[in-house]
């Protein structure tokens, strides 16, 4: 792989808007605008965009897709119905996360031939195109890279709804959360999806590279009078911890099964195809189990009582004893107070628990074990 | 970004006012604001503590990370900005002013502090 960081379309535009830049997954990405925290709050209380274009698209498309994709990951790939979409995972024959995905399911014109849009995290869109072109021996199916072919643009935040209104003419009261339909937004063609990494209402737009920029101005000038702002990956990464929502090398890795991070629910052993033998089954099926009668760590949430913040890899303690890790922490900005999730020992992990701390340098910080999300939008 | 001309800086992004009774006030540049991010907590020296010069005598933590704060000369501290601990996006509001962080009675001090402009040639580098 080259050491040279990609560029999305609007790396132009980024820079004009004085966008501190960083290196993400290969990409050069914007990291914040301005302030983080003014950002964060935006989506919060009214909007961001955010050019999420290093995101992996990947298409499988053939009579056989369906039972490539059920035979391949982890969710019942069949239950999707056309304009839907699926929060699913991509794992290892020994139950590992490889990757965990979203697949939109797209119209196409012609009945016979299912097609399905998989977007992987960057860091781990060829693992997933490697997996699913040798997972698709045998399938009458294609696996596309389509990395290319797409900018990915979202608006989030209250006020997308309105912002988006103002530039298309699709039925976005018909778009429920989890779904995507095609349509023209500003001027462009867009599969306009209904979904995001933040805990609030938005939509993701996926257009080819050459029309992003034409999208993005739109965006910000429908957005402006209710004040939407250009935000980077600093307060998405907030924005996502807050609403309890897992970051692949965070709190998933191959170290560790669905059933390990909590997710056990993605992992559907009763498939409409495959059920019994998608890569994985085995190892999941005993790891359902383990999780049942014997689970080891939790992953729960930390809110600090202090002002110290707590950073990937801290020890979890218990009266000097470590009982977790830190996968994840900032200073939240909604609550006020420093975050974390972590993974924990079952014994510690109940909401509530006294004496939690978190190794921070040397000192044992206080910590309070929460159930997580620590933010869920009022609907 | 401008650097106040009156001000001297150090290779770490302090910055160090002129003597007043043998005391200079120190914070830290616009320029290291920037590059932090939000500062969310600040942990200053206490008065009373003797710094040294390019050691680290505090913490700014960030939402991304955390920084060691290193003093940019020798001596004993005077006072710390409560402001700051209070408040610390007073740190990239007004890192020049409003964001300073300490004062300290100066015992010795390197001798590679910058001018702005030689600051404004290291951070342009």
């Amino acid at each position: 792989m080259s050491n040279t960081p990609r560029h999305t379309a609007l790396d132009a535009l980024h820079r004009s808007l004085g966008a501190t830049m960083t290196d993400f997954a290969g990409w050069d990405m914007p990291l914040r605008y301005a302030s983080e925290r003014d950002e964060h709050n935006a989506v919060r209380t009214r909007a961001g965009l955010f050019d999420l274009s290093h995101m992996g698209e990947i298409t499988v498309s053939g009579p056989a897709a369906v039972d490539l994709l059920n035979h391949a990951l982890v969710g019942n790939i069949g239950s999707v119905g056309v304009g839907r979409a699926r929060y699913t995972m991509i794992c290892q024959a020994d139950g590992g996360i490889l990757d965990d995905l979203i697949v939109y399911r797209l119209q196409d014109q012609e009945a016979a031939q299912a097609k399905y849009l998989v977007v992987a995290n960057a860091g781990n869109a060829q693992v997933v195109l490697d997996a699913l072109t040798e997972r698709a021996g045998g399938f009458d199916a294609v696996v596309r890279d389509d990395r290319d072919a797409y900018a990915l643009i979202a608006v989030q935040g209250p006020e997308s709804p309105g912002i988006l209104k103002a530039v298309t003419d699709a039925d976005l009261d018909g778009l429920k959360y989890y779904a995507g339909l095609p349509g023209t937004v500003a001027g462009v063609p867009a599969l306009i999806a209904r979904t995001g990494y933040t805990g609030e209402d938005g939509f993701e737009l996926f257009v080819a590279p050459e029309h992003a920029e034409q999208l993005w101005r739109a965006l910000t000038e429908a957005g402006a009078p209710v004040g939407l702002v250009p935000c980077g990956l600093s307060c998405r990464d907030t924005l996502r911890l807050e609403a309890g929502m897992p970051l692949y090398g965070n709190e998933l890795t191959t170290a560790l099964t669905p059933f390990d991070a909590g997710l056990g629910r993605v992992v559907k052993f009763d498939k409409t195809t495959h059920a019994d033998d998608f890569v994985g089954v085995e190892a999941l099926r005993a790891a359902a189990e383990r999780a049942e009668t014997a689970p080891p760590r939790k992953l729960v949430g930390l809110i600090a009582e202090g002002r110290r913040v707590p950073r990937a890899g801290m020890p979890v303690v218990v009266g000097g004893e470590i009982v977790g890790e830190v996968t994840s922490g900032a200073p939240s900005p909604t609550l006020g107070k420093p975050i974390a999730m972590a993974y924990v020992d079952a014994a510690h992990a109940a909401p509530g628990t006294a004496g939690v701390g978190v190794d921070i340098r040397g000192t044992h910080e206080p910590y309070e074990v929460v159930a997580l999300p620590f933010y869920k939008r009022q609907k | 970004m401008s650097n106040p001309q009156q001000l001297r800086y150090s290779k770490e992004h302090e910055w160090l006012s002129a003597t007043e009774d043998g005391v200079a006030t120190i914070g830290i540049t616009e320029f290291a604001a920037n590059a932090l991010g939000d500062v969310v907590f600040a942990q200053l020296p206490a008065v009373g503590d003797t710094v040294t010069a390019g050691e680290s005598c505090g913490e700014l933590e960030s939402t991304k990370s955390v920084s060691d704060l290193y003093s940019p000369v020798t001596g004993e501290v005077t006072e710390a900005n409560q402001d700051v601990v209070d408040d610390p996006s007073l740190v990239n509001s007004a890192p020049f002013e409003g964001g300073w962080l300490f004062k300290v009675r100066i015992s010795g001090e390197p001798d590679d502090l910058m001018s702005a402009t030689e600051y404004d040639a290291f951070t342009a580098g």
